[in-house]
């Protein structure tokens, strides 16, 4: 029982500064097992910033963060990675002219054993993992109904397809902690319900957390148990969507004050 | 090894056999009477053209970063099997192919270490900047070789005056096979999961990070392969030209290298594999077809380069390959891609 309460991500006052900016300042985040955390706020609050902190992007200026009970501050972006956190980016970061299936079978590439000897010699085992990497990426691809493109280049896939790849693709890497940039930024409607369907058996199937910045709304509040606002790089408010929706200081950092409305900007 | 495999290496084996069978008739009959010796020479160049034009395209085209020194690897690698097998053969008497295989590995190692050394604060650099690192490396290298001597080779001078008398060991027999294995290795290092993370790296830096690949890692182990193979051409060339002089792995032989890279197609081995033997061998053909134009034959060659260039910036094969098994296998399938694609793009 005891082992449940320690968080899966755990930022203890996490902050940076590019100069005199302090980007992020004393950010404090918990995420546990199984749980769908919304991160909100207004364009440039920092959001995309705490992931660049967290996979090692950047290097903290302030506080650290750890990743079940290790201390992650000052590892490099694969190691992060290979220690279990994988994320997608606000805008699709895809290996273009690779195909779809490669784009997944590059992800599983720090579990392959193959060496360099082994891999220029063809030796059976070289045979044996690459097929069964491919049997896998297939099998992630088939989850997000991508398996009818794996021949094709990552670039030819429609928008939405592409983001469901980026997904694919940090699943590959058999993570503990997902992070979710934007994931439905620039969808449409019916995209983003396919998204939602993915993201909900997502958790239904491995059972990850899953950190999520987005900006639609009806997403975030549907989907997200807890949800951190995020403004001017400081934690504004924490709770449950409901909460959330309600409390007048997320409103004024979105909508700004209402005395203010009248006279505001022509 | 799946089937569909096993038969394509099959019918590339086959293929690669004719090759040398057909470079067999041509060379060790009296069937090219005199010419045999020169066109021998055309073809050996071009086969040592081919395995430092692919070692550059494995930089240039699958980890998208520039090097404008390769002529420097390769004379590391001439000048260190030059020196190791002229010792060697001062002390002992050695079968010719003995001597090869020896200034091959003398060759490929000293590259690679210097590869390693090189690319290990180099590789923190990308694009123009690890450039021109390259080039500085090959101009250190080469003013290094122009004022050091060794003086059981050299007596009192240095290697920038006098290194002739390297054993003649550069059999186009054993050049040909050599060259296979190089492309074979190369190509296999493509097609394996260190090829993969090496495209992702090309493709997006920071998402192959995200994607758990260690990306100095990956640079440095393709950069070291790079030179290794640059270095095994360098061996090739010494022991074919038998003289060296520092002065012939200048800027512009570099450029040269990457010029036919580019020509080819970056990215595409059965391009630089094509390109390679032929743009080696253009200007010689040009002044041996018509003596009269000889000296134009430099002009020539930049004309061909700027209508590549105009017409298929991508190069003659841009980025793909050409495959024979696949023609011979299904030889339809090349006529649905291009279907598929163009459906694609509607």
């Amino acid at each position: 029982m005891a082992e449940e309460k320690i968080p899966v991500l755990e930022t203890k006052s996490l902050g940076i500064q590019f100069g005199g900016l302090k980007a992020v300042n004393d950010v404090n985040i918990e995420i546990y097992k199984g749980e769908l955390i919304g991160l909100i706020g207004p364009n440039g609050a920092g959001k995309t910033t705490i992931f660049n902190l967290i996979t090692g992007i950047y290097t903290p200026t302030t506080g650290s963060y750890i990743l079940c009970g290790k201390r992650m501050n000052g590892l490099k972006t694969h190691q992060v990675v290979e220690a279990g956190i994988a994320r997608t980016f606000q805008n699709i970061r895809l290996f273009k002219k690779m195909t779809v299936l490669e784009n997944v079978k590059v992800a599983f590439n720090k579990n392959m054993k193959a060496n360099l000897m082994q891999s220029i010699f063809r030796t059976p085992y070289f045979w044996k993992e690459e097929e069964e990497t491919t049997e896998k990426a297939m099998e992630l691809l088939k989850l997000f109904k991508l398996d009818g493109f794996a021949d094709q280049f990552a670039e030819n896939l429609p928008y939405g397809k592409q983001r469901l790849l980026e997904i694919a693709r940090a699943l590959a890497t058999d993570m503990k902690l997902l992070l979710l940039d934007e994931p439905a930024a620039g969808m449409n409607p019916v995209e983003t319900a396919e998204l939602k369907e993915s993201i909900k058996m997502l958790r239904e199937k491995f059972g990850i957390p899953i950190l999520l910045i987005e900006h639609d709304m009806s997403l975030v509040m549907s989907i997200c148990e807890r949800i951190y606002v995020l403004n001017f790089g400081e934690i504004l408010a924490s709770g449950t969507p409901d909460e959330i929706a309600g409390n007048k200081e997320v409103i004024e950092a979105y909508l700004g004050k209402e005395d203010e409305d009248e006279g505001g900007d022509v | 090894m799946p089937k569909i495999i096993r038969k394509k290496l099959l019918i590339n084996i086959i293929a690669v056999v004719m090759m040398f069978l057909l470079l067999c008739i041509l060379f060790d009959t009296e069937l090219l009477g005199r010419k045999a010796a020169y066109f021998n020479g055309l073809v050996t160049i071009g086969m040592f053209y081919t395995i430092i034009v692919c070692s550059l395209n494995l930089l240039t085209g699958y980890m998208g970063e520039f090097s404008l020194g390769h002529a420097g690897f390769m004379s590391i690698g001439a000048y260190a099997s030059a020196i190791g097998t002229t010792l060697i053969s001062n002390r002992t008497e050695l079968p010719d192919i003995v001597l090869y295989i020896i200034a091959i590995i003398i060759g490929g190692m000293a590259a690679a270490i210097v590869g390693v050394l090189v690319g290990i604060p180099a590789l923190r650099l990308s694009g123009d900047y690890l450039c021109i690192v390259t080039v500085a490396v090959a101009e250190i290298v080469r003013v290094i070789l122009s004022n050091v001597g060794i003086e059981e080779i050299t007596g009192n001078a240095t290697f920038g005056k006098s290194f002739a008398g390297i054993a003649r060991v550069s059999d186009y027999h054993y050049v040909f096979i050599t060259m296979i294995i190089c492309i074979a290795v190369m190509y296999s290092y493509i097609r394996s999961r260190y090829g993969r993370a090496l495209i992702s790296i090309r493709e997006d830096r920071i998402a192959a990070a995200a994607s758990g690949i260690n990306v100095t890692k990956t640079k440095v182990l393709t950069f070291t392969i790079s030179a290794a193979f640059a270095g095994v051409a360098g061996a090739i060339y010494a022991h074919y030209i038998t003289t060296l002089v520092p002065t012939y792995f200048n800027f512009s032989k570099s450029s040269e290298f990457l010029a036919i890279v580019i020509l080819g197609g970056s990215g595409s081995m059965t391009g630089s594999i094509i390109a390679a033997p032929i743009l080696s061998a253009l200007p010689q053909l040009i002044s041996y077809v018509f003596p009269d134009f000889a000296s134009y034959r430099m002009l020539i060659y930049a004309v061909v380069l700027v209508v590549v260039m105009i017409f298929k910036p991508t190069g003659l094969f841009g980025g793909k390959e050409f495959s024979l098994s696949d023609l011979i296998l299904k030889p339809k399938s090349k006529k649905t891609q291009v279907l598929s694609q163009k459906v694609n793009q509607e």
